[in-house]
């Protein structure tokens, strides 16, 4: 259809496209409707998760009964249960050709499985078990060789072919809780400690890099998949923390909105975002260049989280909680599902610029950013930020009072690091 | 010696009991100088001193005069001649210089410490080529995932087979047999003999070919003689039926060809288009064949030749009707244009009148000839119909209008009663209308009028055998065009002779229309500021030759002039300009009056404080800075600031910004459809990240960026380039802290 762009008859642009931009904000705020589903089968906490490398509809669990769940995402049905381990299931991963998983649990062992279950008749039973010597508190597997890591006392390199390790790495005597192979440069792994470090080892050298101590004990930690020296911290302290490897003498960006101990992190495969699981029986996603979450997911129901996955087509989100559910959310919370007509995207492309032009004015930031919060979560905040500043106020009062120079300014960021060790 | 020297010296002067004197002097002084060296503790050094050569040697004897220099290799191989034999252990020699002392290996902590450092700084320089992709994916404006865009390419047989080599015997053996028969790899894969069999195929060919041509033509024969038959058929129940069939038939296509394939369908149309030409150049079905006369003879008698007569009218029409595709906002605006733009209306009319281009038009020569051949024939009813129904329309649509436009209908009804009253006496137009021309100014107001004056005659029966055609018509731009000509054709026979009898009534009615002829030359001022205001394309149909146009202008004259009379009441300009200085002046500040009566001057009632006291405590406020819209005198601009719209407005400016110019230059460039093309639009809005559902992204790697595999290629040079300030800085860090 011609049209005739002349401004002269389309007045008031500005005007008309903040009413616009409102009412995609109000629509937006409307329809998040993040819930998906929750997957429910499992006789105990969820303790950890891995996705299939190969297959999006494929999620696998591992609960704290040693029970291990493979799950069939679009019929919302457990497809396979192995009991798998006495105790927890500590960790699990998939190989990276998706033919088979790894798990590793309290009874000292390291047991492969097959992604496709047994056949009719058949035992379900491990394609190979590794006894070791001390408990393994995670593992992670090579994105491109026949290499896996587990980690317990020491992180511990293994060939698949092999049951004994390849090689230990250590530095100090510890129990290591997560290791995490870098995506990017597949040579590169991360460990934390529970002595409140994180350390970064070569596997081609078999030695450690460096090692950063904060505040307090590093949960987990995951790198990001588009750029290769970023990876982000859970750390106890409510906080998560990304790192450039390069630097490691202060954090990239601290990300702060929980209030209580992050349990587990996850980027999205974009690398824009993560997610992340906390204590607070909350999961928030947080921009990886921001310090503030841009969405929160509860429901009343859901427990501690102890883990969670951001799926590889960018789409959904997985948390498995203490109280034995895994939930399926949506990334995008007020995004439609499913195919849309050419105008629909055009109209919802759109919109977001709208919004995005828009954002910063006031009533429209209001409606953008107002979330519903459980009442545990929202005193909390109240109460934490009445105690931010509180802290805020004394060193203020200090500085006053002492030497000029005496108490010098910290920023935000150094607070947190206690040393780097090299 | 150094005595003797100043003995010689000094003898001329002394005696020898003065020597002796001096002797015991200079022994004295000896005694003292040594022990005053013996103080210093160097005395027993030189005790050790050997002075004089003895016989015995002493192990404690030997001297340790060169205790404090160092032995020099060099100077015990002095005396050595260079001699080949001597070299090699001047060598040797030479080499145990060099040598140092092997130092105290690191404990293990500081060696492992090292073996990190140095790992580090290697790993986070492998890692530190990424910086290049990174930043530049994070400054992307869109950045689409899965990197990996994986394009499918067909690679050509050729290719694989001649790539793929033979290893197992089983594959060297098949290949030799391939080999042998010359079974060509390479397009087109045939072996020479097929070659040379298809050649000599060639008759076998010719034979099936006059096969396939004799079976053509004896379908073409089948065909022909059925539709021989069929013609034969007299049933004409059967005709009709097959008629309406394939027209049905055809209609349907063409419905899916437009469906389908659009340009064809156009294609199509053109082709009906030629064949409404057709129709109007022949004369068939215009009842004036063979046939047809005889059935108007019967038409009287037999119903069924009226009904046929009828129904080849009714063919002609369609086919005369022209086939366009109408947009629905046409529709929309065909109804009320007429009421609306009347003036803008008439002046394309006379000019449509005038212009030869305009009466090439396909409608135009259609039409006129009928108005031509009389004004009570058998086509005009359907025009006049259609005037009636616009009319019909607009009123509708007045009554719907606001309430200062229904008087104006009012007024304008009264007006049509009375202009009906003459016209009620006979058809005898070209009397009457000079008539009215004459004696009221007001009058050719509206088209319409005219229009319904001249054609209220046709029989009724006329009417409703093309009722149905007339709605199809009346919709459209054109359809208006074409009643203008009509008016126009009408006016043109009537020119001279109105002219004539307008003057002489003109002058009659002087003394009774006084009032009238007071209010036209007001009306006539005002209506030319108006015409300036509005736009001044009448005035520029200069058709001096043609008189009629200047009475046509006349009548749209009037008709502007009905408009200001209708909103006689309302002077709105002025009333804008009052409201306009009223708001100037609350925008003006106001001095402060600061003045207290009875501080040093006399008190009470009916005293007004003095002049200088006055002048001394009123504070005048600077002057207001320009209003905004000094120059603009058609707008009122507010600058007080609106305590609602301030809660919608950003009252601090955003972080990423630097000037608030920035901000606003990003609010201000709309981003919609309405404002952009569609390209544009398309660009404003790209998403910062596209996904694919039901796509898994992998993360990155060094296949996915091409500076990344052309950089591993030439050793990573142009990203190490780029880094050295941001790689020094977690060297040299480290280092000090290790100290």
């Amino acid at each position: 259809v011609p049209r005739n762009y002349d401004p002269l008859l389309h007045p008031f642009e500005v005007p008309r496209e903040y009413t616009r931009a409102l009412n995609a904000t109000k629509l937006e705020r409307v329809f998040a409707k993040p819930f998906l589903s929750s997957l429910d089968g499992h006789r105990d906490g969820v303790n950890c998760m891995a996705k299939h490398p190969k297959s999006l509809s494929t999620v696998l669990s591992g609960a704290c009964d040693g029970e291990v769940k493979i799950w069939n995402l679009t019929k919302h049905q457990c497809i396979r249960t192995i009991q798998a381990h006495e105790g927890f299931v500590r960790g699990m991963c998939a190989r990276f050709c998706g033919t088979s998983f790894f798990t590793v649990g309290d009874d000292k062992t390291v047991k492969q499985w097959k992604m496709e279950s047994p056949e009719y008749g058949e035992e379900e039973e491990p394609i190979h078990t590794i006894l070791g010597k001390t408990v393994f508190t995670g593992i992670d597997h090579h994105w491109k060789e026949a290499v896996f890591a587990t980690c317990g006392h020491q992180v511990d390199i293994w060939d698949e072919q092999r049951t004994s390790p390849m090689c230990s790495l250590t530095w100090g005597f510890d129990s290591i809780s997560s290791v995490k192979f870098n995506p990017i440069e597949t040579y590169l792994l991360g460990s934390c400690a529970s002595d409140r470090n994180i350390v970064l080892y070569d596997m081609r050298k078999s030695t450690p890099l460096k090692k950063v101590i904060l505040n307090m004990r590093t949960n987990t930690l995951c790198w990001n998949p588009m750029e290769a020296f970023i990876f982000t911290a859970a750390n106890e302290d409510y906080n998560l923390y990304t790192f450039d490897m390069r630097y490691l003498e202060s954090p990239v960006m601290v990300h702060m909105d929980h209030v209580s101990a992050v349990l587990d992190v996850d980027y999205s495969p974009t690398g824009k975002e993560f997610v992340s699981a906390s204590f607070d029986k909350s999961v928030r996603i947080f921009p990886v260049d921001k310090g503030r979450s841009r969405e929160v997911y509860h429901t009343k129901r859901m427990q501690h989280v102890i883990t969670v996955k951001w799926t590889s087509d960018n789409k959904y989100i997985l948390c498995g909680s203490d109280e034995m559910n895994i939930r399926l959310w949506k990334a995008n919370a007020s995004e439609k599902l499913g195919v849309l007509a050419p105008r629909e995207k055009a109209a919802m492309n759109y919109n977001q610029k709208l919004k995005e032009k828009f954002q910063y004015h006031p009533k429209i930031r209001r409606i953008a950013q107002h979330r519903h919060l459980p009442r545990s979560i929202f005193c909390q905040i109240k109460e934490q930020r009445i105690m931010r500043e509180a802290r805020r106020r004394k060193e203020l009062n200090r500085r006053k009072h002492s030497k000029p120079g005496s108490v010098p300014f910290v920023s935000e960021r150094k607070k947190h690091i206690v040393a780097v060790v090299k | 010696m150094a005595e003797d020297w100043l003995g010689v010296e000094a003898a001329p002067s002394a005696s020898d009991g003065e020597e002796e004197g001096q002797e015991d002097d200079e022994r004295r002084h000896q005694q003292l100088l040594e022990a005053v060296s013996s103080l210093s503790g160097r005395r027993r050094r030189k005790l050790a001193e050997r002075t004089e050569a003895s016989v015995q040697v002493s192990e404690f004897n030997v001297s340790c005069k060169g205790a404090g220099e160092k032995l020099v290799l060099s100077e015990l191989l002095q005396p050595i001649r260079p001699k080949s034999a001597l070299s090699s252990v001047k060598k040797e020699l030479n080499r145990v210089k060099q040598k140092k002392a092997v130092e105290l290996p690191l404990s293990k902590e500081e060696a492992q410490r090292v073996v990190r450092e140095a790992a580090y700084v290697g790993t986070s320089k492998d890692v530190g080529k990424w910086q290049q992709v990174v930043l530049q994916n994070r400054r992307a404006e869109q950045l689409v995932f899965p990197l990996k865009q994986e394009i499918a390419t067909v690679v050509p047989l050729e290719q694989v087979a001649s790539t793929w080599k033979p290893r197992t015997p089983l594959e060297q053996e098949i290949f030799g047999l391939l080999h042998k028969t010359q079974q060509p790899t390479v397009d087109p894969l045939l072996t020479p003999e097929e070659t040379a069999s298809l050649q000599a195929m060639s008759l076998e060919e010719a034979r099936q070919r006059r096969a396939e041509l004799q079976k053509a033509r004896a379908l073409q024969s089948y065909y022909e003689a059925k539709a021989r038959r069929e013609k034969r058929i007299k049933s004409k129940k059967y005709h009709r039926v097959l008629k309406k069939s394939k027209r049905r038939k055809a209609l349907k296509e063409f419905e899916q060809l437009h469906k389908s394939d659009p340009e064809a369908a156009l294609a199509k149309l053109e082709e009906l288009e030629q064949l409404r030409m057709q129709e109007r150049m022949s004369l068939k079905h215009q009842n004036k064949g063979k046939w047809a006369r005889s059935r108007a003879i019967m038409a009287k008698y037999d119903l069924e030749a009226r009904k046929a007569m009828q129904e080849q009218l009714a063919r002609n029409k369609e086919l005369m009707q022209k086939v366009r595709v109408e947009l629905p906002e046409e529709e929309e605006e065909a109804g009320d244009m007429p009421e609306k733009d009347l003036a803008s209306v008439t002046i394309p009319m006379g000019a449509s009148g005038a212009n030869p281009w305009m009466l090439g038009k396909p409608t135009g020569p259609a039409e006129e000839p009928q108005v031509e051949e009389g004004l009570g024939d058998v086509a005009v009813p359907g025009a006049a119909e259609r005037k009636e129904d616009e009319e019909e329309e607009e009123e509708e649509v007045v009554s719907e209008e606001e309430a200062l436009l229904q008087d104006f209908a009012q007024k304008r009804h009264t007006r049509q009663q009375w202009a009906e009253r003459p016209e009620g006496r006979g058809a005898d137009e070209t009397e009457a209308i000079p008539e009215l021309l004459g004696d009221s100014p007001i009058r050719p107001v509206c088209d319409e009028e005219q229009a319904s004056l001249g054609m209220e005659q046709p029989s009724p029966a006329q009417e409703e055998t093309l009722l149905s055609e007339q709605l199809n018509r009346v919709q459209t731009m054109e359809d208006v065009e074409a009643l203008a000509s009509e008016e126009l054709v009408e006016e043109r026979e009537k020119p001279a002779a109105a002219r004539a009898k307008k003057r002489v009534q003109q002058q009659e009615e002087g003394r009774a229309g006084d009032k009238r002829a007071k209010k036209t030359p007001a009306k006539k001022k005002k209506i030319i500021s108006l015409q300036a205001v509005l736009s001044g394309k009448p005035q520029e149909v200069p058709c001096a030759s043609l008189p009629l146009v200047v009475e046509e202008e006349d009548g749209g004259v009037d008709q502007r002039g009905v408009i200001t009379e209708a909103f006689a009441g309302d002077d709105v300009v002025a009333d804008f300009r009052r409201e306009k200085r009223k708001a100037e002046q609350a925008a003006k500040p106001q001095p402060v009056n600061l003045v207290l009566p009875g501080w040093g001057e006399w008190g009470g009632t009916g005293l007004k404080p003095s002049t200088k006291k006055v002048k001394r405590f009123l504070l005048k406020p600077p002057p207001a800075p320009p209003r905004k819209d000094q120059h603009l005198p058609h707008v009122i601009m507010s600058e007080r600031r609106n305590i609602h719209a301030a809660a919608h407005q950003v009252n601090e400016l955003p972080f990423p910004f630097e000037k608030h110019q920035q901000f606003e230059q990003s609010i201000r460039m709309p981003l919609g459809s309405t404002w952009n093309t569609q390209r544009a639009f398309q660009k404003l809005t790209t998403p910062r990240v596209v996904t694919r559902a039901g796509h898994i992204i992998q993360p990155i790697s060094a296949e996915d960026v091409p500076e990344m595999a052309t950089a591993a290629g030439t050793g990573a040079k142009p990203v190490l380039e780029t880094l050295p300030k941001q790689q020094a800085e977690p060297f040299r860090r480290p280092r000090k802290k290790a100290r």
